[in-house]
């Protein structure tokens, strides 16, 4: 069935054409020199022109409204801006944050050398902990602190299962804001414990053997060999869950904590001036998170000492910029720092 | 070469005797007793998976065996005799042992976020057996001998993997040792740079120290060894002079192995 299908096809098909005659390599030919002249057209893109024409319109839009929208009322927002009790929220929510992340992580840092142990126990412990803390929604979590007293009214110190030296009322105890602090420092040193975990991972076995080897003992080992070098793949995430964490305190608004966003809440419930409010405190969260982002990007730096990333000189602060936003950055010549935006959309510039 | 006198401690003697060690069922220790005297140099060959890094590893105790027993200028290491037992030591004991004794890894092992004068100079510091000062004079001493002065401020990652080798000895040397054992120091450079490590390593074995090298460099053990060690299968198959062990091997499996490195 095959065969006569293929022989049609083959005296159908044209003459090979004529073998090329001049078998010279290709430098010595003498269309050589028309080579060596021409100029290089590059490949056209439309498509890179059509879509960021198209994101530019839409910029502009976005910019014209937030501009000629009289309810978003910035003068109110202005006016509300520095308030004292918006102010007291913002250094609520700050040192809320502060201290929900320190604690947290050194919890955290604790949970994951339990992980890390040889000891059964405080392996089965510390994955038990991340393994419940990480499946309750912190905001279930800040509800069961706040309501603690319910399930116990009174907490007492003593021998376990014996005598007791000393007892609270937990009604007293467990106000909003230590039901706040508790649970999400809990929720830290679960995320927290992970992060380090995987940075401590991260090192080789050979350093702990190499310091082991000179004679130091292992907490020195931790400190001053394993940790700085496990720090450039910590910082990143930790950074992440900072961020994350200063926004997610403002969940204690559902228990009555008067953090930045719960200040901007009572104010609007009496003025009604509810989107003015509210862009306050967005502004405040925006300002704190970019302050963080860039404190980040210092500390990372730091961390970065011997790496073949960070080099010893490393990348600066504005060049970094300027590769990641390049409409601003006005020179199209710093692909090597700013990396592929920097090249790609160079064209636009 | 100022500093070779102050930096070397007196040499150690070296006892391995009825060395075991198993990992699951897999055997690899199998019987190995091996005297090192004072000064000497030994070199340990043989096939892979051999245990020649398992019997240097147990020297200073980052392996601990399944029987037998390692001793270091008589004190016996990382156990203590307990009458008919021996117990295991504590953390702090073995550190000590430890501190007495080098070693040069084959992967370098540096720490890469110091710089070759804080790799050389940290130990001594933490461990509090030099003040600061003290530890990044002898640290500048070191890196002289062994020809690397113009690198004190370099990181790990802008040296040469050579460079990187002969720091880490000089990490080691900072130790005082009267005992340095190598872990293939070699094997993971490029040829070329195989030359400037043997020649620092030929250096120190002119200077007193006992030191035990796991190698594959032949011609190295012929000229520097006292003691030509050849393992196979966890057992100790033949040892001797260079002469004897590399020239006129009477074991078959010493042969075999010998035709095939050369």
């Amino acid at each position: 069935m095959s065969s006569p299908d293929t022989s049609a096809r083959t005296a159908v098909a044209p003459e090979p054409p004529p073998p090329v005659t001049d078998d010279r390599p290709l430098h010595q030919r003498p269309e050589d020199g028309q080579l060596l002249a021409a100029k290089l057209v590059p490949l056209r893109r439309p498509g890179q022109w059509i879509s960021a024409l198209a994101l530019l319109v839409l910029l502009a839009m976005f910019v014209h409204t937030l501009l000629t929208n009289k309810r978003f009322q910035w003068d109110v927002v202005g006016s509300y801006f520095l308030n004292g009790s918006i102010v007291n929220g913002l250094v609520l929510t700050l040192w809320l944050t502060a201290a929900v992340m320190a604690t947290g992580y050194l919890l955290g840092i604790g949970v994951a050398v339990m992980r890390l142990s040889g000891n059964p126990v405080l392996r089965s412990v510390s994955f038990g902990f991340v393994w419940l803390v990480r499946s309750v929604p912190p905001l279930v979590q800040l509800l069961f602190w706040y309501e603690l007293a319910s399930l116990y009214p009174q907490l007492s110190l003593g021998i376990p299962f014996g005598h007791e030296f000393a007892m609270v009322r937990t009604a007293h105890l467990f106000s909003g804001i230590l039901a706040a602090f508790v649970g999400l420092t809990l929720d830290v040193a679960a995320f927290a414990s992970e992060i380090v975990r995987g940075g401590i991972l991260s090192v080789e076995h050979g350093q702990t053997e190499a310091a082991e080897a000179l004679g130091l003992g292992r907490a020195r080992i931790f400190r001053r060999i394993v940790l700085p070098q496990a720090m450039p793949a910590i910082i990143p995430a930790t950074g992440n869950l900072l961020i994350g964490m200063l926004k997610a305190t403002s969940i204690v608004s559902v228990i009555a904590v008067q953090d930045l966003l719960y200040s901007s809440q009572l104010i609007y419930n009496q003025n009604y001036l509810i989107i003015p409010l509210l862009l306050v405190a967005t502004l405040w969260y925006i300002i704190l998170t970019t302050l963080l982002s860039i404190g980040q990007f210092f500390v990372e730096r730091h961390y970065a000492r011997g790496s073949r990333r960070g080099g010893s000189g490393g990348t600066g602060f504005w060049q970094l910029f300027r590769g990641n936003i390049p409409l601003f950055g006005a020179s199209g010549a710093n692909g090597a720092a700013g990396g592929r935006s920097g090249r790609e959309l160079a064209g636009l510039s | 070469m100022t500093g070779t006198t102050t930096l070397t401690a007196t040499a150690a003697a070296v006892e391995v005797h009825g060395a075991h060690k198993w990992y699951g069922a897999n055997r690899v220790l199998d019987g190995v007793d091996l005297t090192v005297q004072p000064g000497q140099v030994a070199v340990i060959l043989g096939p892979s998976g051999s245990g020649k890094s398992t019997l240097l590893r147990a020297i200073n105790h980052l392996e601990q065996l399944d029987v037998g027993h390692v001793s270091v200028n008589g004190e016996l290491i990382g156990v203590r005799r307990h009458g008919e037992r021996l117990k295991e030591l504590g953390e702090r004991a073995i550190l000590a042992q430890r501190a007495g004794i080098g070693f040069v890894f084959q992967g370098f092992n540096l720490f890469p976020h110091l710089t070759a004068l804080e790799n050389i100079a940290a130990a001594p510091v933490a461990t509090g057996r030099a003040t600061r000062e003290e530890a990044r004079a002898t640290a500048r001493d070191l890196l002289e001998r062994v020809g690397l002065a113009d690198k004190a401020d370099a990181y790990p990652r802008q040296l040469s993997g050579g460079q990187q080798q002969r720091v880490a000895i000089a990490r080691a040397l900072a130790q005082k040792p009267g005992l340095i054992l190598f872990d293939e120091p070699t094997s993971a450079l490029d040829p070329e740079l195989v030359g400037e490590v043997l020649a620092v390593i030929k250096d120190l074995a002119g200077s007193g120290t006992t030191l035990i090298v796991v190698t594959h460099e032949i011609g190295f053990a012929r000229e520097v060894a006292d003691l030509v060690v050849f393992l196979d299968g966890g057992r100790i198959l033949e040892q001797g002079s260079p002469a004897e062990v590399l020239d006129n091997p009477q074991h078959p499996r010493t042969r075999e192995f010998l035709s095939r490195v050369l």
